[in-house]
């Protein structure tokens, strides 16, 4: 490397952080948006990184489906002590029992659609007026079109026809009462990135992402995780398996690869040679070719 | 095909980032272009593939269309159309690539701006059969308006005019006399044919009179490391750290990205607009401590003296100071349907300062495809690009933006619905 010069991950490192910063700057009440994935778990390290040595300006928020990997929670609730951050939990059961949303029925029902509305009833209970998220641009086409800061307006929606245009590192995040933004710091990493940063950091995530013994069962293509609340035919048997996670969502949707990656390396070698998008194991974006952007329109992170 | 991708950490770090936009339609060959890019560079996976190909015959398409790729919006693959910027990604063993994919048309001048705001190279198609074009001139134009340090120039189609060395020659002739009224650093050219992939990733047997590298080559041999200004020291403060707690009781930093020069411990500098001096008493990278800082790091400056200093005001040196005034003039190009006219307000953004404004003249036009100037003062619509008078409600610190890209940017804002409406480079 030149003097002078700083490498491709330094620099998303440079820009994520700036970006942390101008929400920081420019609203009154943000919140970073966190699954316990990857990506939400690189977002909170870089906020660290942005505002040290004081604390995290802003809360993390968890949607919690109550589907997810007990990892996840424990994962969760440990970083949240360690940081000395605010959680706030948005649930989806609580939606479902106060009858907003109803429970989609049939083997591939998902709460993955049902969050939208539980996220933007959050987003209103407390105020939220930016929410920080870990979407790429990378991980579907639709994404691929979203801006840094991202407007939605006071029903949560995006509109893709009409952003706003965004241009050097000027960032537009004004708005009218009732609006609110989605902010994406990581838009220009790649899956490969994040794991050459967690690895390059020295950043801890959860188990999950290591190979481990689970009881799984396969259904079009991919194999799922086991638990009581997923509906089986009789023809999917339950078997154990060596397996790990690519991506952490929500039980009913989150696809397992075979692996025996027990370490970074291993997995960064392992996706170097995949032939598969990550979200290629996603079963909420096999739905339809346009079913991220739908979801996105909704509301969706 | 090519090289086995070496992903070990330490060959990953020592790559470089670079930025380049593509402008163009379907017809250009420019989706084929990048599709060729991502596919040679394995950055298109099995799932994408299908993906496009199940919707390529849904839509009666004989051959996979590529296009479909990148447009990722319903809309765009209903009408087969580009509507947006797209970004996409990949990765050779040297660098790391993001492509700014915008539309060619003229109605789409303001997508092309914003794909070229960020981008280090820019790459401008040309079909041989049809030599310079009027799109030609709009894309270098553009390039030129936002200071692109690099062209890079692919005649497409070769194989469609029989590899014939003179139709190169003859465009490359015609593109470099009207190159002299651009201002441009660095122009290549490289006679390309995207679909049988001549001299994109490899070299071509039927091309053996060009002894030029492969578009990819250039892409990973341009030198990107003097695109920044590294000469004149700009930070603007972006947002003030304090974190009072027991342990970091008076630590008060100043957090932002250095827009220019160099910045070492125990500097010198002034703060704007106040002019006090102080000097740096720590550079600050979470719990490391810097020996100097230079674009485009974020950093934490700590400074000697306890100063006021808040988000807008500029930290520089006092031998290298910006400009200082309210009357600027811009390069404007008009992003929003309700078009731009003199008197009118908008609130204006410039690093990290937020300021009024009003449009005092409209100097002249410019006709993008042609270059010339159109006096026409009255009014400035969706996709054209004018010098315009502002004045500001307060002095703003800036450098031209020929000299910084940072320091020299301004957006303008509607105060009533608060879009993006115009982009402004400063003169």
């Amino acid at each position: 490397m030149k003097k002078y010069n700083i490498n491709h991950l330094r620099e998303l490192e440079s820009e994520s952080i700036f970006i942390m910063r101008e929400v920081a700057a420019q609203f009154e009440n943000p919140a970073l948006l966190f699954s316990g994935g990857k990506d939400s778990i690189v977002m909170v390290h870089l906020a660290k990184k942005a505002f040290y040595p004081a604390l995290l300006p802003f809360p993390l928020v968890h949607i919690d489906t109550g589907h997810n990997f007990e990892e996840t929670i424990t994962f969760r609730d440990d970083l949240v002590n360690e940081l000395n951050a605010q959680l706030i939990v948005g649930s989806v059961q609580e939606s479902i029992d106060s009858g907003k949303v109803a429970e989609e029925k049939g083997y591939n029902a998902s709460r993955n659609l049902l969050q939208t509305v539980t996220l933007l009833d959050t987003i209103e209970k407390h105020k939220i007026d930016a929410a920080l998220g870990g979407g790429r641009r990378d991980e579907e086409k639709a994404r691929a079109k979203e801006r840094f800061f991202s407007h939605r307006d006071e029903f949560g929606q995006w509109d893709p026809k009409n952003q706003r245009p965004e241009l050097w590192n000027i960032f537009n995040g004004r708005k009218l009462m009732g609006e609110h933004f989605r902010v994406f710091p990581l838009s220009n990493w790649t899956e490969m990135d994040i794991w050459q940063y967690i690895y390059l950091e020295d950043i801890k995530i959860p188990s999950l992402y290591f190979t481990h013994e689970r009881e799984v069962f396969y259904r079009d293509g991919m194999w799922l995780a086991n638990a009581s609340f997923m509906m089986k035919r009789d023809t999917e048997e339950v078997i154990t398996k060596r397996v790990r996670c690519r991506t952490i969502g929500d039980i009913s949707c989150t696809g397992l690869t075979v692996s025996t990656a027990d370490n970074l390396e291993d997995i960064i070698q392992e996706i170097a040679a995949t032939r598969v998008t990550e979200r290629g194991g996603r079963a909420d974006d096999m739905r339809s070719d346009s079913a991220m952007e739908d979801r996105k329109k909704e509301g969706y992170f | 095909m090519d090289e086995n991708k070496d992903f070990s950490s330490k060959a990953y770090l020592d790559m470089e980032l670079l930025r380049f936009t593509t402008a163009g339609s379907v017809d250009d060959g420019k989706s084929t272009l990048i599709g060729r890019l991502l596919y040679d560079s394995k950055s298109i996976f099995e799932d994408q593939l299908e993906s496009v190909k199940r919707a390529s015959v849904k839509k009666g398409n004989e051959q996979i269309n590529l296009a479909l790729l990148t447009d990722g919006l319903r809309a765009e693959r209903e009408q087969g159309i580009t509507i947006d910027v797209a970004y996409r990604y990949f990765a050779t063993p040297k660098r790391k690539f993001i492509i700014a994919d915008t539309p060619g048309h003229v109605q789409y001048t303001r997508n092309m701006v914003t794909g070229a705001s960020t981008a280090n190279a820019a790459i401008i198609l040309i079909d041989a059969r049809n030599g310079v074009t009027e799109q030609t001139y709009r894309h270098s134009y553009i390039s030129s308006l936002l200071q692109i340090p690099h062209l890079i120039v692919c005649v497409n189609k070769m194989d469609l005019v029989d590899y014939k060395e003179e139709v190169y020659e003859e465009i490359k002739e015609t593109f470099s006399a009207f190159a002299s009224k651009l201002v441009v650093k660095d122009i290549r050219f490289v006679p390309i044919s995207a679909l049988k992939g001549d001299n994109v990733v490899e070299h071509s047997k039927n091309m053996s009179w060009y002894q030029g590298g492969t578009l990819r080559h250039i892409l990973e041999n341009i030198h990107v490391g003097s695109d920044l200004n590294h000469i004149d020291p700009r930070f603007p403060v972006q947002y003030v750290v304090r974190p009072i707690s027991d342990k970091f009781h008076d630590y008060r930093g100043y957090a932002g990205r250095i827009a220019g020069g160099v910045f070492r411990k125990g500097d010198r500098v002034m703060v704007l607009p106040s002019g006090f001096v102080t000097t740096i008493e720590s550079i600050d990278f979470y719990n490391e401590s810097l020996e100097e800082a230079y674009p485009p790091m974020s950093v934490t400056l700590r400074l000697k003296d306890d100063l006021d200093i808040s988000r807008g005001d500029m930290i520089v040196k006092e031998n290298n100071v910006p400009r200082v005034e309210q009357d600027i003039d811009v390069m404007m190009c008009w992003m929003n349907d309700k078009p731009l006219q003199p008197r009118m307000k908008y609130h204006l953004k410039q690093t990290t300062n937020d300021v009024k404004c009003m449009v005092k003249e409209i100097k002249y036009k410019v006709d993008v495809n042609t270059l010339d100037r159109i006096e026409d003062g009255n009014d400035l619509k969706m996709n054209e690009i004018a010098r315009v008078s502002l004045r500001t409600t307060k002095p703003l610190f800036f450098d031209s933006y020929r000299q910084n890209r940072q320091t020299g940017s301004i957006i303008l804002i509607d105060e009533a619905t608060n879009n993006t409406m115009g982009v402004g480079m400063i003169v």
